[in-house]
């Protein structure tokens, strides 16, 4: 066997790209990774959008374990190396195992460095470094939590954005006099300070923190000029320490970090170090982008590819809070000979910019509230480009012909991600040879984009540009008010125990909402609590105010329910009745076998509702409107099976609660399908013996036949799957989505793998929440007895017009 | 200058009887008016959608960062319930509606029937 045994210390960002970087050049490696984390490797720069709530953690998985499977690669999870016996050579895992190695990558990356502070040790304080301490940070924060971040710097800010997000009352406490103080003169940091403000996130500078206080909880923390604020919640974000503790037990050579060459080579030659955990000609690390260089690098060396070393890498720095534009590359020293400084500041916009040039050449950049040429800004710190010629443009770009950026103009060589060094020409490339249609597929051929992320739109830009059949990822946010999608608000409403529409738009959206997205949230928060919430009835429409369907000349429409479309003589006559007494302009029988009043005032509704003395049809409501049946074997002579009886009952169980957009159901007791059954949100068709069920049927604007959800033997296992994919529909469709546009989206083998052939406890759990929303709901008509304020009357001035 | 300084004010009804970020609609001579509680304040608009006429007190209260708009009930224009301009759609050339004065003196809504000072002065 001449495969090289080859081990990585270390299952992040900088192991990970690092070993990918490996696999290309083809080498025999026999590799394994040794994680602490019990996860694959996920993008840590992200973490700070999962927290706050942009993404989900799936979101941000860079390898999934099918990429470890598929390189033959051993993935030791939740297995620390506690010791490197360089002898031997071997390292022996936290679970006693001893693993040989020929070569060995250490990749142990940095820890959160947490200053001595009295009273640290308390619970309540929190470090923020990985996905758990996220998911930890997550499960605390929340609405009445006071938040105190220790540190302002990217991640600290990042950290209080987020928290802030979730509810909580944020303050950043900061030691030095400006935020970002190693990435920001300080004009911009009291820039981004006038930013963060703004959103709400209070700002102390100058603060060095002297004790946590509070009794075993933090409650506040206490600081050396004697002041002191309130905290329930502490985050300490003061900077990373490399964690070389064990390659300095192991005898390797280590100052700060481990020491290695321009190569990734430490002071034993069949030992590299990576990432955060190194020391390079007296520098450590802690952005991205010179991680991944190294990465590349040590790739090349180990494999006997040798080329240029690791120079330092990049020094961009991004702050990554949706809306705050904070860029900062290079050196920043303007008192260095021969430096230019060339500003530009807009304090009513909030934008300000710095170049520092050498020679006409750049050297730093700072750029707050606009960084929309950053990428403009690393080519020509990337190239040293002389600027003699583009003097004139050094802060804002020359208009291009079509007035906007044009892609076409860029170099194939200039860099697109500053984070994983993809060029404009390998991008371009990789389309070609891969026909890469998205950018899901963008990132996974190429790494474009899966560090910061900043570079998204560019990568989109170019990928519209070459790419022919490009496709936009599909990710919609409910609206401009509420800028999140329906399944994040979701697990929002539930995670942060939101039971009013208000709650959510005073803290996730712009406090008064809109058309569009109050009606949605009335309905996430209705189906999350199971009818257990808050109601508020001035987010829904009209329609659902008053239980009548507003018609074009402001009058409203009654369709009284009945069920399975068989009513009675006696429910006739008062139909007729009330049709007279209330001079409704027309009775319409409808497409769903009921009768429709037209034209009735909005103050006539309770007592013609009372006149009629029968229940809602919820003929104008986002929820159950019918079953439609035939006469089925009750009467019919082809029928097999008691149409009309499991139409009715299952109207009875399915009626009263909402649903993300109407729901029409129809039951038939044989295949001729005389009630239309294939074409309904669910559909029951009787066959001799058994039951068809069928789910995301249309007949509207387009015509689509329901897809089988199951075949059962018996009526109660029919009735019972149909509540199963009803309640399903409920939880996980969006608002506005009907039936056969959810179906299609998740295809019915997810449908039924999720519905009738889920597990026990999830089928249990749809009938049970199913169950819990049936008890709340109640047939609304029956308002008239306990009408809220003024609900239909007109109000009556007191005084009158004289 | 023919506005009508003296016009006393009109007491409407009870303020909780308009629940809070809904409207409702009264008839005042030959006029609807839609009356809205904000939470804080309360407003009051011609009761008529400039498009087709819709029941604006019947909408929902909204804002997309143009004010505090309502969102008529038949085809969702929004009307600025502050100024009475429509916001959508955009584009000049809508009529717009009236806005009124209204106040609120112990627990007691407050009308007066001439078209609100800031707008006939702008």
């Amino acid at each position: 066997m001449n495969t090289t045994r080859l081990v990585v210390i270390g299952n992040g960002m900088a192991g990970v790209a690092c070993v990918e970087q490996i696999l290309k050049h083809n080498a025999a490696f026999d590799i394994t990774i040794f994680g602490d984390e019990t996860h694959v490797n996920y993008n840590r720069i992200l973490l700070s959008s999962v927290l706050a709530g942009e993404k989900d953690f799936d979101d941000i998985v860079l390898n999934d374990i099918d990429w470890y499977r598929k390189h033959g690669i051993r993935a030791r999870l939740g297995v620390r190396v506690e010791a490197i016996d360089r002898t031997a050579k071997t390292v022996r895992g936290s679970d006693g195992s001893l693993t040989p190695y020929d070569k060995l990558i250490i990749a142990t990356g940095s820890s959160a460095f947490v200053p001595p502070i009295e009273g640290r040790n308390k619970a309540g304080v929190f470090v923020f470094r990985t996905l758990d301490d996220t998911r930890q940070l997550i499960e605390f924060a929340g609405p009445g939590i006071k938040a105190a971040v220790i540190g302002g710097g990217l991640l600290g800010l990042e950290a209080a954005r987020g928290l802030q997000v979730r509810g909580c009352d944020v303050s950043v406490v900061h030691l030095a006099g400006h935020l970002m103080e190693r990435q920001l003169d300080p004009t911009g940091g009291s820039y981004l300070e006038a930013y963060m403000r703004n959103l709400g996130v209070a700002v102390l500078t100058n603060k060095a923190t002297k004790a946590m206080l509070g009794n075993g909880h933090v409650q506040g923390l206490h600081f050396a000029d004697g002041s002191a604020i309130d905290a329930n919640l502490v985050v300490v974000a003061a900077g990373i320490r490399p964690n070389a503790q064990l390659a300095k037990e192991a005898g390797l050579a280590v100052n700060r970090g481990i020491v290695v060459s321009d190569h990734m080579e430490t002071s034993d030659p069949d030992v590299y170090a990576v990432g955060e955990c190194t020391e390079h000609r007296g520098e450590v690390f802690g952005l991205v982008a010179p991680l991944l260089e190294q990465g590349k690098v040590l790739a090349a060396a180990i494999t006997g590819n040798k080329g240029p070393g690791f120079n330092g890498g990049s020094t961009v720095a991004r702050l990554k809070i949706m809306g705050a534009d904070v860029f900062s590359a290079g050196d920043l020293d303007e008192t260095k000979p021969h430096t230019e400084v060339v500003k530009f500041e807009d304090p009513a916009l909030g934008i300000y910019k710095k170049l520092l040039l050498r020679h006409n050449r750049l050297v730093g950049v700072i750029l707050v509230g606009d960084a929309s040429d950053d990428h403009r800004y690393v080519e020509w710190l990337r190239s040293a480009t002389d600027l003699t010629a583009q003097r004139r443009h050094l802060l804002t770009p020359p208009p291009s012909p079509d007035g906007g950026f044009d892609v076409a103009q860029m170099p194939d060589s200039e860099t697109v991600c500053g984070c994983t060094g993809v060029s404009k020409g390998e991008i371009i490339q990789a389309v070609h040879t891969h026909g890469i249609q998205t950018m899901a597929q963008l990132k996974d051929r190429t790494r474009a984009s899966t560090g910061c992320g900043s570079c998204g739109t560019l990568c989109q830009k170019l990928l519209k540009a070459v790419a022919p059949e490009f496709e936009e990822d599909k990710v919609k946010v409910l609206c401009d008010c509420v800028p999140f999608t329906q399944d994040k608000l979701r697990d929002i409403i539930r995670s942060q125990k939101l039971k009013s529409v208000q709650a959510v738009l005073d803290i996730y959206g712009n406090s008064i909402g809109c058309e569009i997205c109050k009606p949605a949230i009335s309905y996430l928060v209705d189906v999350v609590w199971c009818g257990d919430h808050k109601e508020d009835r001035s987010a829904r429409y009209i329609n659902d105010r008053v239980h009548a369907n507003i018609q074009n000349d402001g009058t409203f429409s009654v369709v009284p329910r009945m069920r399975g479309g068989v009513t009675t003589p006696a429910e006739l006559r008062r139909i007729a009745d009330a049709a007279e007494k209330y001079n409704v302009r027309m009775v319409k029988v409808t497409g769903s076998q009921r009768i429709d009043l037209l034209g009735v005032k909005k103050e006539d509704l309770p007592r013609i509702w009372a006149d009629l003395d029968m229940p809602s049809g919820q003929a104008y409501a986002k929820g159950l409107r019918m079953v439609k049946t035939c006469v089925g074997n009750t009467f019919c002579r082809f029928g097999t099976q008691n149409s009309i009886d499991t139409g009715i009952e299952i109207e009875r169980r399915l009626e009263n609660l909402y649903t993300p957009h109407k729901t029409k159901l129809g039951v038939v007791g044989c295949p001729r399908n005389c009630a239309e059954a294939t074409v309904k949100d669910i559909g029951l068709i009787g066959q001799d013996g058994n039951w068809q069920v069928v789910v995301g049927g249309a007949a509207g604007k387009g015509v689509r036949k329901a897809d089988l959800l199951i075949t059962v033997e018996t009526t109660e296992e029919a009735i019972q799957a149909t509540e199963l994919f009803f309640q399903y529909y409920r939880e996980n469709a969006n608002y506005l989505e009907r039936t056969y546009d959810f179906v299609e989206r998740l295809g019915i083998d997810k449908v039924r793998r999720d519905t009738v052939y889920a597990t026990a406890e999830v089928r249990q759990g749809l009938l049970d929440r199913l169950a819990r929303s049936k008890t709340r709901s109640s047939d609304a008509w029956l308002e008239r007895n306990d009408p809220r304020p003024t609900q239909f009357v007109q109000i009556q001035p007191l005084d009158n017009w004289s | 200058m023919s506005q009508p300084k003296e016009l006393p004010w009109l007491r409407i009804t009870r303020a909780d009887s308009i629940p809070a970020r809904e409207g409702r609609s009264v008839r005042l001579g030959g006029m609807e008016i839609a009356i809205f509680n904000l939470g804080e304040r309360f407003v009051a608009i011609e009761n008529a959608c400039p498009h087709r006429g819709g029941p604006l007190a019947d909408g929902i209260v909204s804002s997309q960062g143009d004010g505090v708009t309502v969102t008529c009930p038949l085809h969702n224009w929004r009307i600025s319930i502050e100024d009475g301009d429509v916001r959508k759609p955009s584009g000049k050339g809508h009529a717009c509606v009236r806005t009124f004065d209204v106040k609120v003196e112990n627990g007691i809504i407050l009308f007066r029937p001439a078209p609100r000072v800031s707008e006939t002065a702008a």
